[in-house]
């Protein structure tokens, strides 16, 4: 089905879910990727869910380099993990 | 034993799962990465995918996050029907058919019941009804919110303190709206976090500028001509003048769609063996049906089996895992024990929690202190340890988890040369809300 929030011809942005019962606050997230990750106060990390699909080199730096693997990521051009 | 296994394991057929939330979605992908491959199809009332709740109370009020961005990510390849924007209606087992609101039906050889709740509405439906009187709970409801708070309304009442209404509180003092919060109890959250954490939690919001009224209740809202929400009259004879009222009193179950089904199914959810089985209303396992999420009501085998029912996101994550694996014959006589375990963020404080606080009888601070604004509170029942919450101090958590699962004595962890004293306190829970 498509996702009828987005014009017919772009690019379907990549979607990204953080299990904060996980997160930590190592913040290497936001390292990774500034911008999609950012930390308020010591540990509440607000994160973009829908970061556009020229972000994922950044995206996946951040996915891997998280310490307790907390970050979901759907990439609609690849299979999703 | 082999034999058996490949008999049980449920590879083809059709799957139906009702509820198109976080329960549902991974309760389907586990369906299919356990190897189901017959037909699948999700149901959800609303017309969207699902969508990640957590960020609809912060960053999307705020405005940093549109609630339509909340998309969840599909994480194993699900080859599914998609019936969305129409709610099931109703089950009839003998016929294995799940009734749609659109008047169709759809026959299952298994199905998955993860049909969540839904924010429990102002009692008055007169007084609900009036413009600029909200709830929260799905996407549109963030959306309808997100839009009347833009303009910059001056005054927002909310009613109550749960974990919803004060993690709106924080986010519409962000907003440098003035905010007032009504709550029947001694303080925000002290339901589940006891008293004094709860008197940590007024402090916080009092320090954000919120308006904070305990131990008083909205007897009745007001509107004018137009029918628009214009003050509320406390049953303390207080007047709050407002602009805006987000009426924050908990969730209901959807369990109505399930009457005469022969389910054991009600306010209090439906309710599940350890296996996470729905059970008839004589206690009897159907083993074609699962049901996760908040709609469950199941034993809990770390707080000696008592029924509950949770209304936490990895909650919804684990036990829709589960739930699929059992549908998918993987985890046949494997009794669900995921670690309760939830967070809040509310002014930039994190507030984490592992175990089930409730029936606590005693509480420490067990790390840091309120003072430092970062601390660790463990409970205890009966001399053992339930749960901890942690201020700011989330690596604690994983600890005291474990101690928890192990039903370790309570007061924990003694002696540590970096711990002071502990001094047992009483978590002192208000009485049982009768009404909001």
């Amino acid at each position: 089905m498509p996702d009828s929030s987005l014009p017919p011809d772009a690019t379907p942005p990549l979607r990204v879910t953080v299990d904060l019962n996980r997160c930590q606050a190592y913040a290497q997230c936001c390292y990774a990727a500034p911008g999609h990750f950012v930390l308020h106060g010591r540990e509440a990390l607000f994160y973009d869910p829908a970061p556009s699909s020229s972000a994922r080199l950044a995206i996946e730096r951040a996915r891997v380099s998280c310490p307790v693997q907390a970050i979901r990521v759907e990439d609609p051009e690849r299979q999703g993990r | 034993m082999r034999s058996m296994d490949a008999e049980r394991k449920n590879t083809g057929g059709h799957t139906v799962v009702v509820g198109a939330s976080l329960a549902g979605l991974r309760g389907a992908e586990a369906l299919r990465r356990a190897g189901f491959a017959g037909r699948l199809t999700l149901v959800g009332d609303e017309p969207h995918r699902p969508y990640d709740r957590p960020p609809l109370s912060k960053s999307a009020l705020t405005g940093e996050v549109a609630p339509e961005a909340t998309v969840l990510p599909n994480l194993h390849a699900l080859a599914a029907d998609w019936r969305l924007g129409v709610a099931a209606t109703g089950l009839d087992r003998q016929a294995r058919e799940v009734r749609l609101a659109d008047g169709t039906t759809l026959s299952y050889d298994r199905l998955l019941i993860a049909t969540g709740s839904r924010a429990r509405s102002w009692p008055n439906p007169t007084e609900a009804g009036l413009a600029g009187v909200h709830t929260l709970r799905g996407r549109d409801d963030a959306a309808a919110l997100r839009q009347a708070l833009a303009p910059g309304p001056k005054r927002v009442l909310i009613i109550g303190a749960g974990f919803i209404g004060c993690e709106v509180a924080a986010s519409c003092r962000a907003l440098d709206r003035a905010v007032t919060l009504i709550d029947p109890g001694p303080a925000p959250l002290a339901r589940i976090l006891g008293q004094p954490v709860g008197e940590i939690v007024a402090a916080l919001h009092r320090a954000l500028g919120v308006d904070l009224r305990s131990r008083t209740k909205v007897a009745r809202l007001e509107g004018n001509e137009a029918g628009r929400v214009v003050r509320a009259i406390l049953e303390d004879g207080n007047v709050v003048e407002t602009d805006l009222v987000v009426v924050a009193l908990g969730a209901v179950r959807n369990t109505e769609w399930l009457s005469g089904s022969g389910l054991d199914a009600g306010p209090g959810g439906v309710v599940c063996n350890e296996a996470g089985h729905a059970l008839d209303t004589e206690g009897r396992p159907d083993r074609a049906i699962a049901a996760a999420g908040d709609v469950a009501r199941f034993p809990h085998p770390l707080f000696d089996g008592r029924p509950v029912a949770l209304e936490h996101w990895g909650h919804a994550v684990a036990q829709g895992e589960h739930a699929g694996r059992l549908l998918a014959g993987e985890a046949n006589e494997t009794d669900y024990a995921e670690m309760p375990a939830f967070w809040s963020s509310q002014g930039g404080i994190t507030i984490k929690s592992v175990g089930l606080t409730e029936g606590a009888d005693s509480m420490v601070f067990a790390q840091g202190s309120p003072k430092e604004g970062r601390f660790v509170v463990v409970y205890g029942a009966k001399g053992r340890c339930i749960a901890a919450v942690s201020f700011d101090s989330a690596r604690w958590l994983p600890a005291y988890a474990e101690q928890i699962a192990a039903r370790a004595p309570f007061p924990p962890i003694c002696g540590g040369t970096d711990e002071h004293n502990l001094t047992v306190l009483s978590p002192g829970f208000p009485e049982k809300r009768t009404s909001p």
